[in-house]
């Protein structure tokens, strides 16, 4: 039917949506409701990654520039979680490891610290580039010892790790600028723990900054996953690294309680969960050891009726499934608006039923293995407890490989602030999925947790955005995006997520003393 | 008999390619024994005017480049010249005195290295969130201006060039560049190294000839954004002239002072700063 | 008439419909290219492929000679039996019927551009006889393009009755809606146009990215707001709309691309050339090269392949 030009222009008649106002797609003609068809008709065949990691049957400690055996003479092994199978031994460190450590990084504290930083860049600068040519054999050792997808590591984990390295290279001669008003020195010999779950890059967050600085460091990788560490030991040799500025002891939790301890560091730095950040704490009470710690967290991603939904979804997808959702950052409770929260949801069905789930060396993979057992266990102890609570859980159909730590992404709808799948960090594929009918709702929702690392805001009103920004305690947040890092851009929590600040020229302030 | 070497025929770098200039003049320059060299583009306006084309079809993409991009960019600048130290050296020696030479291309190595790692960190110091009082989001971002007129001192062949062009490209300003006047054969190879660095065709556009007939043109050319020059008094005078019709951004340094280019006050932030504008965008907060 | 303004027509549709994050869509597809397709499901998915190009000629200087041509290889791409012939042949309304004469009967339909192709700008009137004529020769299926002028100023209803007029005129033949993405320029506007034609449109019609003709063609960003907007609607209405990009797809590597976001957005139903096309003419012979390779495997030559141009 001809409109008229003169009147205001309607929308147009027939197309009619349902889209916005959260009802379900209608049925049409009396027939069932559509439905998309996500079956077999174009399968993908495997894809392997085939370049070599060339990994080593046993990896020693990294101390003063060599590769040393344990001083108990113990190793322990690593397993890839794809398929269960052993990678690798790794020596376990212990005190007398750890006291050779620290005396090893104070001695090349005396050169590395007084060192110009134009030289100490070139090292860093050394380093990045060497792990820019042995990019891909480090994707996929990787990827066999975390159990994340080879497309992860190869375009996300290791070309970040690379790029810090190169940002911090270049700031080690430029610390005048670091601080106004006052001089950046460094602080000395710092301990630092890593976790599992990107553990390339978590080293590469740590030493960057502390290097650039002047700083010497003792590091412990997570016991799951000490592969790439030791083998960019391996590229400090190549670059030629002064002995003694980095020293990387792999051992059990206690070798980490022992690096955090230790009398010689001068501050240190803690990556993992809330819970064991706390036992650190407690454990340096009372002495000057400078501290950083980047603990859990249970970020709400906000998404507004007004949001570009299809990304809205991607974004949620990201925030939840990437890395297989352990990560501390996680986009873990949808708060959506009431008004588009069964739209969205509808849609997030769809996108996951087309996520693939399997051999996170098959380069069409998706979502890869869980680290270990026991995290497997503990993120089924908490479907568990979901269900259990009262949720709605929801999993898209697919076939998980016969071995290896493996989950299909995961859905809770129905659940409320007060479930315990929307309080506690469970670190996996996991969504709870919560409703919202103001923006000072959200705000308080969004709030309501003793953690603070991040957020997610969808909207497509910029001052909204901005006043959420302002309102949400939380250290990052991310419009109309999510899970998006660069070693410009500073990363740490509020409240129990922790203290410092990782990356940009706030990141460097941690690891400098200034006079 | 003993093999006869064949010459490298002196060409300028514009535009990504390596030209003669449009006039086909040349002049002649001799090594340090007094001996024949080869014959120098002689650049006309007509030459900077076609490399100031270059510079602008090379801008936008350049400026469009992520920070840390750029940064790698210089960084390999930098890998190309340190491979080539000796041959670099040696165009700058003409036989002459080796060890100072070399010492210019590793101060030159550092300093390219040295504007590199500002390439994704000056935006952070020199930006702000500013705390208007009123409910906006206020903010200041820094951006590169567009085509930069360069005119390199007549001494430090390599290091004076180096030193006034990386700052001013590191944000993604373009350039166009007069060499030194009596040392021009160092530009005329460190072409080839920018040609083989990953940086674009006509973000750095080097010429060669005499000031007397180069500056008037650089001091009038209207898409320069700014100069940076070393410059006598009467230069100077031309260049400040010329540059009120399009309102150019002048930064000058004397050439009739003595300075010493090794130095680190030679290479700061500020260099980077006086090719920047500065933008400020309010926005309102609130639900 | 109140005396306040109305919010304008685009804020209202876009309100409807919603609006696309740029930054968000090109995330999104840029994981596609980093799909590895793979011996049999590259073999199937290039065949596939074949079978969905609508080959290709709008040329001032076309003939009934080229056309005869054309038609020649797109019953008959390959000699090897297992290639499939291509979904259409895409001409303009003249050479209709020349082309009608080599295909009719066979599984190759005659797609005829119509409506002042390109531009549009053109009275409607002689617009719709263009499309009558094109019909009456034997045309299987039309492509227009719609009024880019109208829809910039906000008036839907004209861009949408024009549309219906089309279709009617079209009788029994196919509709493909041609938006003309480089001239919309934002996502926005591209689903917006999207959901406009698809609000007249019956089920096997289809929308399409472009007349190729301009220097933006279809990319897998716009292919992947376009078919976002398809699958809404189909989960909506029912209605299945078809899709062709159209321009801009050289390689057989892209066009797999363009294959997996269909597959991960609108699945297996649109897997097929009666709802997803490929606008193309140098593409055919890069599908064909690739497949030669995976059956000998040995990278091919170009000269190796019929009508190709490449001669170095």
């Amino acid at each position: 039917m001809p409109v008229h030009a003169t009147m205001p222009p309607t929308a147009p008649a027939k197309a009619k949506s349902a889209l916005r106002n959260g009802r379900a797609p209608s049925p049409h003609r009396g027939r069932t409701a559509p439905a998309l068809i996500f079956g077999d008709l174009w399968e993908f065949d495997p894809a392997p990654e085939s370049a070599d990691p060339k990994l080593k049957p046993r990896y020693e400690l990294f101390i003063n520039g060599e590769f040393v055996p344990p001083r108990s003479g113990k190793y322990f092994e690593s397993i890839n979680p794809a398929n269960e199978r052993k990678l690798a031994e790794i020596a376990s460190g212990g005190a007398p490891d750890v006291d050779a450590a620290y005396e090893a990084a104070s001695r090349a504290f005396g050169t590395w610290g007084r060192m110009p930083g134009r030289e100490r860049g070139k090292y860093l600068y050394r380093v990045a580039r060497l792990l820019q040519d042995r990019a891909r054999e480090f994707a996929v050792a990787e990827t066999m010892d975390n159990g994340k997808p080879i497309r992860e590591t190869r375009d996300f984990d290791v070309p970040m790790c690379a790029a810090h390295f190169f940002y911090h290279a270049g700031w080690a001669d430029k610390l005048e600028y670091v601080a106004p008003g006052r001089k950046a020195a460094p602080l000395g010999v710092v301990g630092q723990v890593i976790p599992w779950n990107f553990p390339l890059l978590m080293l590469a967050w740590k030493l960057a900054p502390a290097l650039a600085m002047g700083n010497c460091a003792v590091l412990k990788p997570a016991s799951n996953t000490c592969i790439t560490a030791l083998k960019l030991a391996e590229i400090f040799q190549d670059a030629g690294l002064p002995p003694g500025v980095v020293n990387i002891v792999t051992g059990p939790g206690s070798t980490g309680g022992l690096i955090m301890a230790h009398p010689t560091a001068s501050k240190i730095a803690f990556t993992g969960s809330t819970d064991v950040g706390k036992v650190i704490m407690r454990s340096v009470a009372g002495g000057d050891k400078r501290m950083t710690m980047e603990l859990g967290g249970k970020a709400a991603n906000i998404v507004f009726d007004d949001a570009p939904i299809d990304q809205a979804v991607e974004g949620i997808v990201n925030g939840i499934f990437f890395n297989q959702g352990q990560v501390c950052c996680a986009g873990s409770r949808l708060l959506v608006h009431e008004p588009v929260a069964a739209a969205v949801t509808a849609k997030l069905r769809n996108r996951l039923r087309v996520l693939r789930v399997g051999d996170p060396l098959d380069k069409n993979t998706d979502v890869g293995a869980i680290v270990s057992r026991a995290q497997l266990d503990t993120i089924k102890e908490y479907l568990k407890i979901g269900v259990e609570e009262g949720a709605e859980m929801w999993q898209p159909p697919c076939r998980l490989p016969s071995k290896g730590y493996f989950l299909p992404p995961t859905l809770f709808t129905g659940v409320t602030q007060s479930h315990r799948i929307a309080r506690e960090e469970i670190f996996g594929p996991v969504l709870s999925i919560l409703t919202f009918r103001t923006v000072d709702e959200a705000i308080e929702k969004a709030n309501n947790t003793p953690y603070g690392l991040s957020a997610g805001v969808w909207t497509d009103k910029g001052s909204r955005i901005l006043k959420m920004s302002t309102e949400l305690k939380a250290g990052v947040v991310w419009a109309n995006t999510f899970n998006k890092f660069d070693p410009t851009s500073p990363f740490g929590g509020y409240k129990e997520s922790g203290f410092g600040r990782e990356g940009g020229r706030q990141g460097l302030l941690d690891y400098a003393k200034l006079t | 008999m003993t093999r006869l070497p064949i010459t490298k025929t002196p060409k300028v770098y514009v535009g990504g390619a390596f030209i003669r200039s449009e006039s086909a003049r040349t002049f002649p320059i001799k090594d340090a024994s007094g001996e024949f060299l080869g014959n120098i583009p002689q650049c006309t306006r007509k030459d900077l005017r076609n490399a100031v084309e270059a510079a602008a079809k090379a801008g936008p993409g350049w400026a469009r480049r992520t920070p840390y991009n750029r940064g790698q960019i210089l960084y390999r600048l930098a890998e190309m010249l340190e491979s080539r130290a000796s041959e670099m050296a040696g165009a700058i020696a003409l036989g002459g005195s080796g060890a100072d030479a070399a010492r210019e291309v590793a101060a030159s190595v550092d300093r390219l290295i040295y504007y590199a790692g500002w390439a994704d960190k000056y935006g952070q110091v020199l930006g702000s969130v500013n705390p208007v009082s009123a409910p906006y989001f206020n903010f200041t971002v820094v951006e590169p201006m567009g085509i930069v007129g360069v005119i390199a001192p007549s001494e430090a062949p390599l290091l004076g060039l180096i030193s006034l062009v990386a700052p001013v490209i590191t944000s993604g300003n373009t350039v166009v560049a007069l060499a030194s006047e009596a040392s021009p054969y160092p530009a005329i190879v460190l072409g080839e190294m920018l040609a083989t660095s990953d940086l674009p065709g006509g973000v750095v556009n080097l010429l060669t000839g005499f000031h007397k007939e180069l500056v008037p043109t650089f001091a009038t050319h209207a898409h320069l954004r700014a100069i940076s020059a070393v410059a006598d008094a009467g230069e100077r005078r031309v260049l400040a002239l010329g540059a009120v019709e399009s309102v150019k951004r002048t930064h000058f340094a004397k050439a009739e002072e003595k300075r010493d280019w090794f130095s680190d006050s030679e290479q700061s932030l500020y260099a980077i700063r006086n090719f920047l504008e500065f933008k400020t965008t309010w926005h309102p907060i609130g639900a | 008439m109140p005396a306040i303004a109305y919010p304008s027509a685009f804020r209202r549709l876009f309100d409807e419909i919603g609006t696309v994050d740029a930054v968000g869509v090109e995330e999104r597809v840029a994981k596609y290219a980093t799909r590895s397709i793979k011996k049999a499901s590259k073999v199937s998915g290039l065949k596939l492929a074949v079978s969905m190009v609508d080959l290709t000629t709008l040329e001032g200087k076309d003939t009934p000679g080229k056309i005869a041509s054309l038609c020649r290889k797109a019953l008959h791409p390959h000699e090897d039996p297992d290639v499939p012939s291509v979904a259409a042949v895409c001409v303009y309304p003249s050479m209709v019927r020349h082309a009608k004469k080599h295909v009719a009967g066979t599984a190759v339909r005659v797609a005829s551009v119509a409506t002042a192709f390109p531009s549009g700008q053109t009275p409607l009137k002689t617009r719709l006889a263009e499309v009558r004529c094109a019909a009456a020769d034997g045309a299987d299926e039309i492509d227009m393009v719609i009024n880019r002028g109208a829809f910039l100023a906000g008036e839907f209803g004209r861009v949408q009755d024009e549309i219906s007029a089309v279709l009617e005129a079209c009788g029994d033949a196919a509709l493909k809606v041609i938006l003309e993405v480089s001239e919309l320029e934002t996502y926005d506007a591209i689903r917006a146009a999207s959901f406009l034609a698809m609000g007249v449109l019956r089920e096997g019609d289809f929308i399409k990215t472009s007349t190729g003709k301009t220097s933006l063609n279809a990319t897998l960003g716009n292919n992947q707001v376009m078919i976002d907007a398809i699958r809404d609607h189909f989960l909506d209405t029912g209605i299945s709309i078809g899709m062709k990009p159209a321009g801009g797809i050289r390689g057989a590597k892209q066009a797999l691309h363009f294959l997996v976001a269909v597959k991960e957005t609108l699945g297996d139903a649109w897997l097929v050339n009666r709802r997803y096309r490929f606008g193309a003419s140098a593409l055919l012979n890069d599908l064909l090269r690739q497949i030669e390779k995976e059956k000998t495997g040995a990278y091919q030559a170009p000269y190796y392949f019929s009508d190709a141009a490449e001669s170095y």
